[in-house]
């Protein structure tokens, strides 16, 4: 059980997959500006990473060396389609808005990443909790920007009005380059926090 | 069907300045951030993306014209585009590798981190949902791989210069080049009242 929980804190705070090894940025980015549709791809992303580790780890006895690459790419691709095809069935105007940024989950880093350096290596039940935790650690990072873009930038969560109408949105934020700022500062907190934890733990270890 | 009625130099120039592949959407950051360390190797990969761009969109839009939609395998596009580009970078490894070893020694590492760049899957599913000609398709291509190669050289010029400079610690690295990004958008942004396609 401890193993499990070992991975849970690793991909979602030591070792993030946004925040620390800096993967899967392109979406990060492109689909920010709205929570909603935010919230909708981090679950594609998810169940994608979580099925994919899974059906990875479980051929991983069976695929050659050489052509492993693109038996992942394949195993992948098959996920995302199928998550393709569920949100443009229930959730047609989220899959328009997304546009090609559904397709390319496919070569979303995190889940070559997942599928190269755990689930090549271990059993698929593991395999899936690794997946499965790796994808909430991007949803966590991808939630918290796109709570912030939309809110400065519309006055709105989830489309509904929090802020007061007198408030002046910042155009700015819904427009691209601020989904680099934020990231920048949100990135800029985490990191400065998680140095903090370090030198303590390190200073603490002196003491004794 | 109908094709946009946009001319294809336009398309060419705007894919280049005002909608930049990389910085209004985003597409192949992840080797954009990690390779700008350096000038040599973003050339190098500059020239590897647009190569491969500009030839997988035009593989795309005849398998899509002539495959995809007279046998109704709408379903698996994705996979085949992605196969499409697997193949393309295979082959072009390889007939680099014969024609100019020379070049291969510059291109070689880079090609096979092609295949799970974004911006490439990423121009091809944009040039289907938008609709465009075979012509319009390759200059999109085109332009996009040029703008793609522009941007990242810029960015290894700048980042050289912050190198040296007095970042806070938890910003070096990856924060800084973020914020280094940003404010590159945010001057591409510029170009917008130039040409206006959407």
């Amino acid at each position: 059980m401890t193993e499990y929980r070992k991975i849970l804190k690793n991909n979602i705070w030591l070792e993030n997959p946004v925040i620390v090894q800096i993967l899967g940025i392109c979406s990060t980015l492109a689909v920010t500006n709205n929570l909603r549709n935010t919230f909708i791809m981090t679950i594609g992303v998810t169940l994608v990473t979580a099925l994919s580790n899974f059906t990875i780890s479980a051929m991983r006895n069976l695929i050659p060396r050489k052509v492993r690459m693109i038996t992942q790419v394949l195993v992948i691709s098959f996920y995302v389609i199928m998550v393709d095809i569920v949100l443009r069935a229930y959730v047609p105007d989220v899959s328009k808005a997304l546009g090609p940024y559904v397709g390319l989950i496919i070569t979303n880093c995190i889940i070559m990443g997942r599928a190269e350096a755990f689930a090549q290596a271990n059993t698929p039940i593991i395999s899936f909790w690794d997946g499965f935790t790796a994808g909430l650690g991007y949803m966590f990072v991808l939630v918290v920007v796109a709570f912030f873009r939309e809110l400065l930038g519309f006055g709105t969560i989830f489309g509904i009005q929090v802020l007061p109408s007198t408030f002046s949105k910042w155009t700015s934020m819904v427009m691209p380059p601020s989904a680099f700022f934020v990231l920048a500062t949100f990135l800029w907190i985490v990191r400065g926090m998680q140095i903090r934890e370090e030198i303590k733990q390190v200073s603490g270890g002196e003491k004794k | 069907m109908m094709y946009p009625d946009i001319n294809p130099f336009v398309l060419f120039f705007a894919s280049i300045f005002t909608s930049n592949i990389l910085l209004t959407n985003f597409l192949g950051m992840c080797s954009f951030i990690s390779i700008s360390k350096d000038i040599k190797s973003s050339n190098g990969l500059g020239i590897a993306v647009t190569l491969v761009t500009t030839i997988t969109t035009a593989l795309n839009w005849l398998l899509e014209k002539y495959v995809i939609i007279p046998l109704e395998l709408g379903y698996l596009r994705y996979i085949i585009y992605i196969i499409v580009i697997a193949a393309v970078v295979q082959v072009l490894e390889m007939v680099i590798d014969r024609v100019s070893p020379n070049l291969y020694m510059v291109l070689g590492i880079f090609l096979p981190l092609i295949t799970v760049n974004c911006a490439i899957l990423g121009v091809a599913l944009f040039m289907q949902l938008r609709n465009y000609s075979f012509i319009q398709s390759v200059f999109f291509g085109l332009g996009s791989g040029i703008g793609w190669w522009l941007a990242i050289v810029l960015l290894a010029a700048i980042r050289k210069k912050t190198e040296n400079a007095p970042v806070p610690a938890p910003l070096k690295g990856v924060g800084i080049t973020l914020i280094t990004i940003g404010i590159m958008a945010m001057a591409f942004i510029g170009f917008a009242g130039m040409i206006n396609v959407r």
